[in-house]
């Protein structure tokens, strides 16, 4: 039989459903995302820890689960809302169900409920805490209070939370590499890519690209990633608040004194905003979703993307020297950044996608580009002559 | 990049009539495309032969031309309008092929017309099943092992290399006719000798079977700087095997992890970057190894379809509209998305939050012969589509929305258990025909395992466990009966998408019992809304569809408000003139301030497009979920007179519920469908019926017809659009027809009517506002009384009836008009034999000519009968009755005979026509030559025209005969026909009918040495033996006619083959004003 579950939100309202997942009770910010796939990517994906998602689309575990679809090792979201558990899934790549996957991951969850009123009452109050609690004893009110005691995200530094302790290694490309062209160097590119809650997607696509990554934790100061010797510097995404990451920012200070191709996405997009000199804010409920377009303002062309961010970087802040490189065609926001005096530049959706679509992943080659044209002219003038580029980085063409 | 400034006039190209895989999403599509390029200021040009769509109307577009639509008139229409471009994208393959037509012919080039939306070269290469494949190669797709034959002899090659079973796909055609799955050489044979007929370019692609596949469609939209949406994925619940049209389809892909979406996504964008589509909407086909996930490219529509019609009302999003906003040079960012009030840009991808379901609509009913097996050939007429939160629920709302008679997933008829039931069932799951799904769930029912169920029909197991789940539930509410449904409980089943009829019929009890229970225990559905974009954005257009959840959306306004139940899927005798009728009741009340509300579950109509009424509810059309709407809304009244049969039938329940249906009153209707209260009525006003009685067994219906006489028409009571009807000549045809066509009973006894020989049938449009009538228009048939009026061709004025007697009918028309106290639509059929007037039948509604006799004369008959239902008076309308114009229009019924090689294309009294058109002329014969074109008849100019007519028609076929030898035609007749030509001195070779030796008629139809045919007959045997001639006919696209009367109307026609002129509607409607 179906263990009972609640939901209940700051505001005092309250859901009624089946619990699905892990025995016991969870906190988190409430948000919603509208992709309809990849739910399994999504909860392993570490820009969700301490979030409780949404997924507005109402049958969510058709496929299973797959270990070739986590982005991380484990579950970081705090809890899952679904309208439907399907009893049964099927895929070919499919070994587990969603169900067990949420248990062995020691996930609360919870299904039945009516997802899209929930999304309305998000979208028209913007995301709020909110507590799952299950079993035949769970009470309404006291997931409430639970809700009410989550102090939120602003001002919340998980970066470190969930980055690594200790560095490692990446070589492995992605599981379906794509037809698309590669980038096939003798030398392997080194990337020095800090933690902030890496996807692995963004490991296999710069490894499908030609890289060699050492994933270091979150604190790692900038003179013992640049003692390294990378090629370039990859700040990566991740959950929270971008403001109290104090140590990222300040390590990126440093980067930005190099000649060092730098690529930000998502929080590192926003560290990268915030390093510049520029200022980051909370919204309303945030970008969760596969589907948002972005305006590219050099080509004008219209990029689907994939989004999940609650904090951006305010455009109206951007010193002389950035310029903003891309638009949210939703509301305006800014999508991306680029130095005009260096070989650095941030994305805010998700070029590597996992889930969502491809548009945007161009960004990647870009970022191998420029570590390539650095290269290029280190050797042509000696290592010793490599100083900052002058020139602005160009946008590459999007491949057709 | 903004609007194009260098474009000021465009022509669109309509599909013409409706046929098995070109439907009114056609319509929809166009009306979209005319309304969107009209608002940008351009001056569009509109030529479709289908008087029945609402494109056709002459506020669609500023010049309409209801024509032929082939190369050489739309060539006439350039020469005319001088167009600055033409997109051919909105019309179906039709359009296209037209396009590629004019391309070719040099006409686009000799007068500067642009081609915009697709170019030649996309065309091609999306279209030739050769280039195609190459193509997709090229970029690195794989598509199935295949190769083109143009020959039989490449056919067998290529079969040796391929193996069995074999697909075989003609290029160039439409709804995949022609083609078809081989299993062994014969069905090989066969198909591709089908095939390379029905393949303008004489081609077909062999191809590697790739059945039990997986299956998924995408709709994808992309504009002149290369942005690209994906607007919505489909997966067909039916693997490869079945045409996509004919398969059970759900929206969103329910079974594809984000890797493989996305792989599909780069591979649909990488194929229309391929193809060229530069601007506008198209539909990539994939099918998908269950076993590792091998993608493979099927087929790619360079132009919107039925799948994007469906994808449109799907998600919300108008891809019509947008591709036609960027056929003439706006970009997706610079365009918004309607149903957001514009809050967003177009250039996003939809996210839904529910389930959606379509289910096709067959009619395999109407052709007993022919071969119900589902291929690769489209065969349905019709779909529905159903909206729910989950797969379970918007499954059974498509099921008991098709009006088949189920309320679920419906037992069917089987075998006591045992080996007989178990082979039918392998039979059923295995070579799916119109109902797998249904015995599917009679599979499990009976125990079946879940893998033997897969195994067969290579569902994918996703969708059998929640089929299997529901068969689950069904079996513990037949256990439990009513009493262990609590509040909490039928939440649930309603949740799952259980009828209150389903749950009736399985805990046995009447469905009020179910509703008044659940109505106690406020189980009640909400609505939600659809928005595009799973609410992360606000909406103010009410898209709503029901659902059992905790929050309404519905948000019902306090304004006066008037609800219009639509007519569901489409089908043989019910199809896209009551949409028409129903978005004109929409438009009309909407102009006089009205508050409008749609309520219908067809995704292909204009009717369920959001714009079209205030609010829409998709929804089935059960008395269910229509009182479910009712509740919600409180609306002051409801119009069930428009949509056919459909609201009709709930019309009385509704009534009982206490409904404001407005226009003519149920008792009226009552009086008018109760045989004995229209007879007294008939008598009380002093009219005259055919002699006519009512029988309740066998015996009494002999007895009774030696009182009314032979020949009879017979039919059960609840016949509808002509279903089982038969004319019966003596006493064994009687006999066999009560024994075999019908069970008759007390409750539903059989008619019997004189069959009035030999007469001319005439069907009048009114519109009466209870006092003062106003007479739409006089049609003569073409065709006798005996031919289903919806398959006969008709003339408007009359062609042959003096003025005397069309006042007579105008007088009769308004005396039952009165009598009946009729408030809206009026539709009469008359007999006339020997210039005395019988009424056939009266109907108090909207009838299937409306929309014909609206653009045969100008008057919107539809609007004003709704204005007339909302309480308005003709002579307020300031409309009045106009004298008949002086052109002709005549309309011509297009058959789906082509698709159904076995079936007899005879005409008779049940209707089998898909689709009409409408040809218009100075004279008959010219604007019925026109109608013969525009329904694909080609007549020959000269050549053997072979008569095999009845005893009774002998006089005529001298006639007939005499006359075409007048033109030039040498004429072959069978023994009886050429003694009788012969007597008259007519030069007439004979020829041998099939069983009287060979060589006979149909060695000579298959060698083509005959071009016309005029076959009439009579009686059960002559029927059959006959039946070969008219499917060789059909097979070799020889023009022929089973009534004398339309081979003498085509004799009329020949005289009018090199009219070149072309007319306006817009033109003409004014020269019928000005008389």
């Amino acid at each position: 039989m179906s263990v009972p579950a609640v939901l209940a939100l700051a505001d005092g309202t309250v859901f009624r459903g089946q619990s699905i997942g892990a025995k016991g009770n969870t906190t988190g910010e409430v948000v919603f995302n509208t992709a309809m796939t990849g739910y399994q990517e999504i909860l392993t994906d570490p820009s969700y820890a301490r979030q409780i998602v949404t997924l507005t689309c109402p049958h969510i575990g058709n496929t299973g689960t797959t270990p070739e679809d986590l982005e991380s090792a484990q579950i970081y979201s705090a809890g899952l809302v679904v309208r439907d558990l399907p009893a049964r899934w099927s895929n070919w790549r499919g070994s587990e169900s969603l169900g067990t996957f949420l248990e062995r991951g020691r996930i609360v969850a919870i299904a039945g409920i009516d997802t899209r009123r929930l999304t309305r009452i998000l979208r028209e109050q913007g995301a709020q805490a909110g507590c799952i609690m299950t079993g035949e004893k769970a009470d309404a009110a006291a997931a409430v209070i639970a809700a009410r005691k989550f102090p939120g995200l602003k001002g919340m530094d998980l970066a470190k939370v969930v980055s690594v302790r200790r560095a490692f290694q990446w070589n492995e490309g992605s599981v379906w590499p794509e037809s698309a062209r590669t980038l096939r160097s003798h030398q392997r590119l080194h990337v020095v890519a800090y933690d902030f809650g890496i996807k692995r997607n963004i490991l296999r696509l710069l490894a499908d690209f030609g890289c060699r990554m050492t994933v270091v934790p979150a604190e790692t100061s900038a003179e013992e990633a640049l003692a390294l010797a990378p090629d370039g510097l990859f700040l990566s995404n991740g959950p929270g608040d971008p403001e109290p990451c104090t140590y990222a920012i300040e390590a990126t200070r440093e980067f930005l004194k190099t000649d060092l191709p730098v690529f930000g996405i998502c929080l590192g997009h926003q560290i990268l905003g915030l390093a510049s000199g520029a200022r980051t804010l909370k919204m309303k409920f945030g970008h969760h979703g596969a589907n948002h377009p972005v305006q590219d303002l050099e080509t004008g062309r219209v990029l689907i993307t994939s989004q999940n961010h609650g904090f951006a970087v305010d455009e109206t802040t951007l010193p002389a020297n950035v310029r903003a490189t891309h638009r949210s065609l939703f509301d305006g926001s800014l999508q991306g950044l680029a130095f005009q005096d260096r070989p650095v530049f941030g994305f805010q959706g998700h070029p590597e996608a996992s889930p969502g679509p491809h548009d945007v992943k161009p960004l990647f080659e870009r970022f191998v580009q420029l570590m390539v044209r650095r290269l290029q002219v280190q050797l042509r003038q000696g290592p010793a002559a490599a100083a900052p580029t002058q020139s602005p980085p160009r946008q590459p063409a999007v491949s057709r | 990049m903004p609007k194009r400034s260098d474009l000021k006039s465009i022509l669109i190209i309509g599909a013409g009539p409706i046929v098995i895989g070109q439907a009114c999403e056609f319509d929809y599509s166009g009306a979209q495309a005319c309304k969107a390029l009209r608002s940008e200021g351009f001056r569009v040009i509109l030529v479709n032969s289908n008087p029945a769509t609402i494109m056709t109307d002459p506020e669609m577009a500023d010049s309409i031309y209801i024509e032929p639509v082939n190369w050489r008139t739309v060539a006439r229409i350039i020469e005319k309008e001088r167009p600055d471009a033409l997109l051919p994208t909105m019309g179906g393959q039709t359009a296209l092929n037209t396009a590629l037509d004019l391309v070719r012919e040099g006409v686009l080039e000799k007068f500067g017309v642009e081609l915009i939306g697709a170019k030649r070269e996309s065309i091609d290469m999306a279209e030739d099943r050769e280039r195609f494949r190459d193509a997709m190669t090229e970029i690195g797709l794989e598509s199935p092992h295949s190769l083109i034959a143009r020959s039989l002899e490449d056919a067998f090659t290529i079969a040796g290399q391929i193996g069995y079973p074999i697909v075989i796909r003609p290029s160039f055609t439409l709804g995949g006719s022609g083609g078809g799955i081989a299993y062994n050489r014969e069905e090989l044979e066969a198909i591709v000798a089908r095939g390379l007929d029905a393949s303008p370019t004489g081609e077909v692609l062999l191809e590697e079977s790739v059945i039990g596949w997986k299956e998924f469609e995408m709709e994808v939209v992309r504009d002149s700087k290369d942005n690209c949406i994906i607007i919505c994925s489909i997966e067909n619940l039916d693997p490869m095997g079945v045409h996509t049209g004919d398969s059970i389809t759900v929206a969103p892909a329910l079974t594809l992890t984000d890797k493989e979406y996305q792989r599909m996504r780069d591979a649909s964008i990488a194929v229309l970057r391929k193809i060229g589509v530069d601007t506008g909407g198209s539909n990539v086909q994939f099918a998908v190894s269950p076993h590792d996930g091998r993608l493979l490219v099927i087929e790619m529509n360079p132009r919107v379809s039925r799948s994007s019609a469906l994808a449109s009302k799907a998600t919300g999003f108008p891809i019509a509209k947008i591709a036609a906003k960027l056929a003439v040079g706006y970009t997706l960012d610079e365009l918004k998305n309607d149903i957001t009030g514009g809050a967003t840009p177009a250039s996003f991808e939809p996210a839904i939050d529910y389930v959606v379901t379509k289910i096709p609509r067959f009619t395999f009913e109407k052709f007993p012969a022919a071969n119900d097996r589902l291929t690769t050939q489209m065969k349905s007429v019709g779909e529905v589509m159903a909206i729910g939160r989950t797969f379970q629920e918007s499954l059974q709302k498509a099921l008991r929305a098709l009006e088949t008679g189920l309320d679920g997933l419906t037992s069917q008829a089987l075998p006591p258990p045992g080996e007989e039931c178990d082979g039918k069932l392998t039979h059923e799951l295995r070579a799916p025909g119109p109902n797998r799904l249904l015995y599917l769930a009679d599979a499990l029912r009976a125990g079946w395992s879940f893998e033997r169920v897969a195994e067969l029909t290579h569902i994918d197991p996703w969708f059998l466990a929640q089929i299997e789940d529901l068969i689950a539930e069904e079996r513990r509410v037949a256990s439990e009966g009513l009493a262990a449904l609590t509040g909490a409980r039928l939440r649930v089943l309603k949740r799952k998408g259980f009828s209150d009829a389903r749950l009736a019929r399985l805990i046995e009890m009447p469905e009020q019992a179910v509703r008044h229970k659940r109505y106690d225990l406020g189980v009640r559905p909400v609505y939600k809304r659809v928005d595009t974009c799973a609410a992360e954005f606000s909406t103010s257009t009410a898209y709503l569809y029901s659902t059992y959840e905790e929050e309404c959306e519905a948000e019902p306004s306090g304004r006066r408000k008037i609800m219009i139940l639509g007519g569901g899927p489409n089908r043989i005798g019910q199809g896209i003139e009551f949409d028409y009728c129903c978005v004109h009741a929409a438009m009309s009340l909407r102009e006089d301030g009205f508050e409008t509300i749609m309520v219908n579950c067809n995704p292909e109509t204009v009717s369920t497009d959001y714009d079209t009424s205030d609010r829409l509810y998709f929804e089935p059309l059960t008395l269910e979920d229509v009182l479910e709407v009712l509740e919600k809304e409180k609306p002051e009244g409801v119009i069930v007179q428009f949509g056919g049969q459909t609201p009709l039938k709930l019309c009385r329940a509704l009534e009982q519920a206490g409904a404001p249906i407005i226009g003519t009153s149920p008792e009226s209707i009552d009086v008018a469908e109760d045989r004995e209260r229209f007879q007294a009525l008939v008598r009380e006003l002093g009219l005259r019926q055919p002699a006519n009685a009512t029988a309740r067994t066998e015996e009494q219906a002999v007895q009774l017809a030696r009182e009314v006489g032979f020949p009879l028409v017979v039919r059960p009571s609840y016949v509808l659009g002509g279903r089982a009807m038969e004319i019966v000549f003596n006493e064994d045809d009687l006999r066999g027809y009560m024994n075999h066509a019908v069970q008759v009973s007390n409750d539903s006894p059989v008619l019997l009517d004189r069959f009035l020989d030999v007469a001319i049938e005439v069907d009048v449009d009114a519109v009466c506002d209870g006092e003062q009538v106003l007479i739409g228009g006089i049609m003569e048939h073409v065709e006798q009384a005996g031919v289903h009026s919806g398959d006969s061709g008709c003339s408007l004025p009359p062609n042959s009836l003096s003025e005397a007697l069309q006042e007579q009918l105008r007088e009769q028309t308004r005396k039952l008009a009165a009598a009946l106290k009729v408030v809206g639509l009026m539709n009469i059929q008359f007999a006339i034999q020997n210039g005395i007037i019988y009424v056939l039948e009266v109907n108090p509604r909207a009838s299937r000519t409306v929309p014909f006799v609206s653009k045969a004369t100008g008057l919107p008959l539809a609007k004003i009968a709704a204005r007339v239902m909302s309480g308005r008076r003709l002579r307020e309308l300031g409309v009045s009755e106009q004298p008949a114009p002086r052109y002709y229009s005549v309309k011509e019924a297009v058959f789906p005979f082509v698709k159904f090689p076995e079936a007899d294309p005879i005409l008779g009294p049940e209707m089998k026509s898909t689709g009409e058109v409408m040809g218009t002329g100075r004279t008959f014969g010219e604007a019925y030559a026109k109608a013969q074109s525009a329904s694909g008849v080609t007549l020959p100019r000269q050549g053997v025209c072979f008569i095999s007519v009845r005893d009774r028609d002998k006089p005529g076929a001298v006639q007939l005969g005499r006359r075409l030898i007048e033109r030039g035609f040498s004429l072959l007749a069978t023994e009886g026909t050429a003694r009788a030509l012969a007597e008259a001195g007519l030069e007439c070779r004979r020829v041998n009918k099939v069983h009287e030796g060979r060589p006979h008629v149909v060695d000579m139809i298959k060698n083509d040495e005959i071009d016309l045919i005029v076959n009439t007959t009579e009686g059960k045997l002559a029927i059959l033996e006959s039946n070969s001639i008219r499917r060789e006919a059909v097979h070799r696209r020889v023009t022929y006619y089973t009534t004398l009367a339309a081979g003498l109307a085509t004799c009329e026609a020949l005289d009018h083959l090199d009219e070149v002129e072309v007319n306006r509607l817009q033109d003409l409607h004014q020269e019928a004003i000005n008389l």
